[in-house]
C-alpha cells in the first residue's frame, strides 16, 4: 500500500475512530471538544495529502471488500470527489469550533451524541465523495441520511419529529423509490457500476429510456432538493444551527448535486447525454427550481427558512449547469459547490449567532442589528453578496463561469434564469443588509447585547474570509478540475 | 460416526425431548435443549461445510437403499435451511430461559422445552428427508409442537389463535398428503429422486396436475402465502416470545424450502411452470401479499402483530423470486429466507425483551422506551433498518437481489412493489420508532432488560450487519443452491 492510498484509508478511518474517542470521553466535555477539534484537523491534513497524492499524478484507487460479486466497495480519487471532500473536511473545522460556542451557550442537551454523529456525518461524506462506483456511493449516501436523521430531531420536540420524519421520509422515499432502481437499471443495461470518464452507458441503454433514467437520477437523488422533492431541507431547519450550517448548506446537499455531478459526467458522459433531446426537459426543471426557490424565499420571515429556499434554488444552478453540458459551466459548477459552500455556511453561522446573542430568529427582528453585532453582520453581508454574485466574493466568478458556459452554447434559458434569479437574489438578500445596517432599533431590545461568544465569530469570519479569498484564488480550482470535462473521449 | 450426522441432527432433539419433559422443571429441561442446540449447529455446520465440498450427501436410513428404504438427502438447498434453523435455535434457546420462565408456570417449563425440541427434530426431518412421504410424518411432528407452543402463551386468546392455526394447519398438512397419496398412486415411489423421474411420464394425467395443486395449496397454508396466511398474526402475536422469533425464523422458512424442493426438484421447471402456469399465480399472490400485509401492518395496534404481518409481506417476497422462475430470482428466495429469518428473529427478541420488562407488546406501550430500554430499542431500530433494506444490512442485500431479478425480465411494476414494500415498512417500522423515542414516558427511569436477554438478541442484530457487510458465504451458499434447483449443477 503506497503513502497516498494509505492517506486515503486514514480519511475514513480518523472520523470513525473520532467518533469513538468522543463517546469514550463523553464525561469529559473537554477532551470530548478536544478529540473533535483533533480529529478534524487530522481529516482535513489527510484530504490535503491525498490532494497531493494525486496531483503528482498517482492513480488513486482502493478496494475495501467486494459486497456483491464482482461489485466491491470502492474507493476512487477524481478531481471533483477531491474539492468536496476538502470543502466538508475544511469546514467540519471551523463548524466543530462554532459548535462549541453555540451548543455551550444554548446549554443544549445531549452534546455528545450530537458530535458523534457529526463525526459519523462526516466519515459518510468523506466516504461519498472519494467512491469509486455508484454502488459505493449509494452506501455513504444512506448512511449520511440515517446519521443525520437524530441530528436533525436533536431537540426531541413534537417539531423536530415532525420536522425529522418529513427529512427521512422524503430523502428515503426518493432514494429507495428512484434512485436504487436508477442504479440498478443501470447495472442491468451497462454491467457495472464504476465511475469511467466519458460514461458507462454510451452504446448499452436505448437512447429513448435514457432521458427517463435520467429522471430517476435528479428526482431520485433527493439531497439534490431539485422540485419537487426539495421540501425536506426547509424541514431540516428544526436541527441546531451548526447541522444547519455544515449539513445542510455543505456536506448532504452538496453530496445531492455532488452525485449528480457524477452520475453525468462518469455515468452518463456529456457526450451521450448530448444526443438526448429530451434531457433538456431537466434542464428546465432545474431552472424552474431555481426561479420558484427564489420566489418563496422572497416570502419567508423565518431568516433560517429563508435560507433554505436560497439554497434550494443554488443547488439547482449547479444541477442546471451541470445538465447544459457546457464544459465550462460545468467547471463553474464544481467552483459553485465551493462558492455556495463558504457563502451559505456564513449566513447560517451568523444566523445562529444572532439567534445565540439575541435570541432572534425572523428577519423582521433584525432592524438595526447590525450596530449590535457589527462582525457577524459584516460576514453575513459577504455571504449575501456571495449568493447574490457580485465581487469581490467567490459566487462572482462561479455565476461568470455559468454564464459563459451557457453563452458558448447559445443555451439561452440557462442565461435567463441565472439573470433573473441573480435578480430575486438581490431582492431577498439586501433588504435584510439595509434592515440590519440602515434602520433604527424600533423596539427596545429584550436584553442588552453584543456579538456572540467568541468560538462563533471566529467560525463566521474564517468562513467569510475564504469567500473573499476564493474571489482572488480561483485559479488553482479551476485548473484542478478542468481535468473532469477535458478527459471527455 | 461422521457419516451419521445427517440422521442425528434429527435423532438427537427427538431422544431429548422426552427426557426433557422428565426432568424436574427449573433450569434443567432448558440446560439441556439449550445444550442440544448447539451441538445441532456444530453438526449443521460440519454438514454444510461437507456439502460445499461433495454436492450432495445421501444417507440410507437403516442401511436400505433408496426406492425402498427412506434416504436423507443433503445438498446446497436444504444444508443451508438446516444451518439457519439450527442457528436460531442456538441463539433463541439462551434467550427462552428468562423469558419464558416469566411468561410459563413454573411447572411447565419441562413440557415447553421437550415440545420445543420435538419442533427441532421436526424441522430437522422436513430438511434432511429425501422422501415425500416422510416429510409429511415430520411437517405433522413439527406443526403438532408448534400447536402446543402458541396454545401455552399468557393470553387466553393463545387458545383460539393455536386452534386456528391448528384447524388451517392440519388443512394444509391433508391437502399435502393427499397429493402425495395421487401421485404415489400414479407412479408407486415416494422417494423423491424416483418422483422426479417418473413424474414426466405421468405428467399429462389430470391426476397429475390434481396432485400439484393439492400439494402446492397445502404448502401455501402451511408457509402463509397470502391469502392464506389467516392463521399467522394471531399465532404469532399471542405465543410465548420466545416461540414467536423461533416460528417467524424457522418454521415459515421450511415451509418455502418444502415448496421449493417440490416446485424445482419433483415436479420440475418445465411442468410447473411451463404447462401449470403455477408462476402466474405465485406472482399474482405475491404482488397482492406485499402490498396488502404491508398495508395492513401499518395500523396495528400490537407490535408484535404489526410484525406478523411484516413476515406475511416478506414471506410474499421470497414467493415472488419463486416466480421469476431463473437463478438470480430463486437467489433472491434463498437469501431473503435466510436473511429474515436473522431480521424478525433480532426483532420479535427485542419484542420479547420488552414483553419482559413491560408486560405486553401494545403500541401504546412502547412510549419512552428510547430511554428506557436503549438498547433492546436500538436492536429494533437496527433490524428494523435491515427490514427496510439499508445497505450494509442484510435487507439490502435480499432487496438488491429481488430488483435485479426483476429487472433481467422486464418486470418493471414488479420493480416498483418491490421498493413499495420496503417504503411501507419504512412507514411501519418508523411509526413504532418515534414513539418509542420522541413520546415520553411518566416514570422515566431506565430499565434495561437483563444481559440474557441482550445478548441473543444483539448476536442475530450483528448478524444482520455482519451478513450484510461480507456477503460471500449467503451469496455464495444461496446462488449454488439456486442453480441446483434449476438443475444447473452447483
Amino acid at each position: 500500500m503506497t503513502a497516498a492510498s494509505t492517506w486515503l484509508l486514514l480519511t475514513l478511518a480518523i472520523p470513525l475512530l473520532g467518533a469513538l474517542g468522543v463517546l469514550a470521553a463523553h464525561r469529559h466535555a473537554n477532551t470530548r471538544e478536544a478529540i473533535t477539534l483533533v480529529s478534524a484537523a487530522a481529516l482535513f491534513t489527510a484530504v490535503v495529502q491525498v490532494l497531493l497524492g494525486f496531483v503528482a499524478g498517482r492513480e488513486l484507487t482502493l478496494e475495501l471488500w467486494p459486497l456483491f460479486p464482482g461489485l466491491p466497495l470502492l474507493l476512487k480519487v477524481e478531481p471533483l470527489g477531491l474539492l468536496f471532500a476538502l470543502l466538508a473536511s475544511g469546514l467540519w473545522l471551523v463548524t466543530s469550533v462554532y459548535s462549541i460556542g453555540y451548543l455551550r451557550a444554548k446549554h443544549e442537551e445531549h452534546q455528545t451524541r450530537f458530535y458523534l454523529l457529526f463525526a459519523i456525518a462526516l466519515f459518510a461524506t468523506v466516504g461519498l465523495a472519494f467512491a469509486g462506483n455508484l454502488l459505493t456511493l449509494f452506501v455513504f449516501y444512506e448512511l449520511l441520511t440515517l446519521s443525520t436523521y437524530p441530528l436533525v430531531t436533536h431537540v426531541g420536540n413534537p417539531q423536530a419529529m415532525a420536522g425529522g420524519r418529513r427529512y427521512l421520509g422524503i430523502l428515503l422515499l426518493s432514494s429507495i423509490g428512484l434512485f436504487l432502481p436508477a442504479i440498478l437499471w443501470t447495472l442491468q443495461v451497462s454491467g457495472t457500476l464504476d465511475f469511467v470518464p466519458g460514461g458507462i452507458l454510451s452504446g448499452h441503454l436505448d437512447p429513448q429510456y435514457a432521458a427517463l433514467l435520467l429522471a430517476l437520477f435528479v428526482l431520485g437523488v433527493g439531497k439534490a432538493a431539485v422540485m419537487p422533492m426539495h421540501r425536506w431541507l426547509p424541514a431540516a431547519m428544526v436541527a441546531p444551527t451548526p447541522v444547519s450550517a455544515l449539513l445542510h448548506a455543505v456536506a448532504v446537499v452538496k453530496a445531492g448535486v455532488f452525485t449528480l455531478t457524477k452520475v453525468v459526467i462518469y455515468i452518463f458522459g456529456t457526450g451521450y447525454l448530448a444526443t438526448i433531446p429530451a434531457e433538456r426537459l431537466l434542464v428546465y426543471l432545474a431552472g424552474f427550481t431555481v426561479i420558484a426557490a427564489s420566489l418563496v424565499a422572497l416570502r419567508q420571515d423565518n431568516l433560517k427558512r429563508l435560507l433554505a429556499y436560497s439554497t434550494i434554488s443554488q443547488l439547482s444552478y449547479i444541477v442546471l449547469a451541470t445538465l447544459s453540458l457546457s464544459p465550462m459551466a460545468q467547471i463553474g459548477a464544481a467552483l459553485h459547490m465551493l462558492a455556495h459552500g463558504f457563502g451559505k455556511i456564513t449566513l447560517f453561522f451568523a444566523a445562529g449567532a444572532i439567534y445565540v446573542a439575541a435570541n432572534k430568529t425572523q428577519v423582521s427582528q433584525l432592524d438595526g442589528i447590525g450596530r449590535r453585532m457589527p462582525w457577524t453582520m459584516a460576514a453575513f453581508a459577504i455571504g449575501a453578496l456571495t449568493m447574490i454574485g457580485v465581487p469581490p466574493t467567490g459566487g462572482f466568478i462561479s455565476k461568470w463561469l455559468i454564464v459563459a458556459g451557457a453563452y458558448s452554447q447559445d443555451d439561452y434559458f440557462v442565461m435567463a434564469v441565472i439573470a433573473a434569479s441573480t435578480a430575486l437574489n438581490a431582492l431577498y438578500f439586501l433588504p435584510i443588509l439595509k434592515r440590519a445596517f440602515f434602520n433604527p432599533e424600533s423596539i427596545p431590545p429584550s436584553r442588552d447585547h453584543g456579538e456572540a461568544p467568541w468560538p462563533m465569530r471566529l467560525a463566521l469570519l474564517i468562513t467569510a474570509g475564504a469567500s473573499l479569498l476564493l474571489f482572488v484564488f480561483h485559479a488553482p480550482v479551476i485548473e484542478l478540475e478542468k481535468s473532469i470535462v477535458l478527459v471527455l473521449p | 460416526m461422521l457419516q451419521h450426522l445427517p440422521i442425528l441432527l434429527v435423532v438427537i432433539p427427538l431422544l431429548a425431548a422426552p427426557i426433557c419433559s422428565l426432568l424436574p422443571p427449573g433450569r434443567a429441561p432448558w440446560l439441556l435443549a439449550t445444550g442440544v442446540s448447539w451441538l445441532a449447529l456444530w453438526i449443521a455446520v460440519v454438514l454444510f461445510m461437507q456439502v460445499q465440498q461433495a454436492g450432495v450427501i445421501v444417507y440410507a436410513i437403516g442401511g436400505w437403499p433408496a426406492p425402498w428404504g427412506i434416504e436423507y438427502r443433503l445438498d446446497a438447498v436444504n444444508a443451508l435451511v438446516q444451518l439457519l434453523v439450527t442457528s436460531i435455535m442456538a441463539v433463541v434457546l439462551p434467550f427462552a430461559a428468562l423469558s419464558v420462565e416469566r411468561e410459563l408456570d413454573h411447572d411447565r417449563l419441562g413440557l415447553f422445552y421437550a415440545v420445543v425440541l420435538l419442533l427441532f427434530a421436526g424441522l430437522m426431518g422436513i430438511c434432511a428427508t429425501g422422501d415425500a412421504f416422510n416429510v409429511f410424518v415430520f411437517l405433522e411432528i413439527a406443526s403438532l409442537s408448534s400447536y402446543a407452543l402458541i396454545a401455552m402463551g399468557r393470553d387466553r386468546r393463545a387458545l383460539t389463535a393455536a386452534f386456528r392455526y391448528l384447524i388451517m394447519g392440519t388443512l394444509g398438512a391433508t391437502f399435502y398428503l393427499i397429493g402425495i397419496g395421487l401421485l404415489y398412486a400414479l407412479t408407486g415411489t415416494l422417494n423423491m429422486q424416483d418422483l422426479a423421474v417418473r413424474l414426466p411420464e405421468v405428467a399429462a394425467t389430470r391426476t397429475a396436475h390434481t396432485a400439484v395443486a393439492f400439494v402446492v395449496v397445502g404448502l401455501s397454508l402451511k408457509l402463509a402465502l397470502f391469502p392464506l396466511h389467516l392463521w399467522l398474526p394471531n399465532a404469532y402475536t399471542y405465543a410465548p416470545s420466545a416461540v414467536t422469533a423461533v416460528l417467524a425464523a424457522t418454521a415459515t422458512k421450511v415451509m418455502v424450502y418444502v415448496l421449493l424442493r417440490f416446485v424445482f426438484g419433483i415436479v420440475g421447471v418445465q411442468f410447473s411452470f411451463g404447462v401449470l402456469h403455477l408462476n402466474q399465480i405465485f406472482l399474482v399472490l405475491a404482488v397482492l401479499g406485499v402490498i396488502s400485509a404491508s398495508l395492513v401492518a401499518i395500523n396495528q395496534t400490537n407490535v408484535k402483530r404489526m410484525l406478523a404481518y411484516s413476515s406475511v409481506a416478506q414471506l410474499a417476497y421470497m414467493i415472488l423470486g419463486v416466480a421469476m422462475a431463473s437463478v438470480t430470482g430463486l437467489t433472491a428466495t434463498l437469501l431473503h429466507l435466510f436473511n429474515h429469518a436473522l431480521m424478525k428473529g433480532a426483532l420479535f427478541l427485542a419484542m420479547g425483551a420488552i414483553a419482559y420488562r413491560i408486560g405486553n407488546s401494545d403500541v401504546a406501550s412502547m412510549r419512552g422506551l428510547g430511554r428506557r430500554m436503549p438498547w433492546t430499542m436500538a436492536a429494533f431500530v437496527v433490524a428494523g433498518l435491515s427490514l427496510i433494506g439499508m445497505p450494509l444490512t442484510v435487507g439490502f442485500v435480499s432487496k438488491w437481489y429481488l430488483i435485479l431479478g426483476a429487472l433481467q425480465l422486464g418486470w418493471w411494476p414488479v420493480v416498483g412493489i418491490i421498493l413499495g414494500g420496503s417504503l411501507l415498512a419504512l412507514v411501519y417500522i418508523w411509526r413504532i420508532v418515534e414513539i418509542a423515542y420522541f413520546q415520553p414516558n411518566e416514570d422515566g427511569v431506565r430499565e434495561e432488560a437483563p444481559l440474557a436477554l441482550l445478548l441473543p438478541m444483539w448476536a442475530l442484530v450483528i448478524a444482520n450487519l455482519y451478513f450484510g457487510i461480507d456477503t460471500r458465504l449467503t451469496i455464495g451458499a444461496a446462488e449454488s443452491a439456486a442453480r441446483v434447483l434449476m438443475g444447473l449443477g452447483p
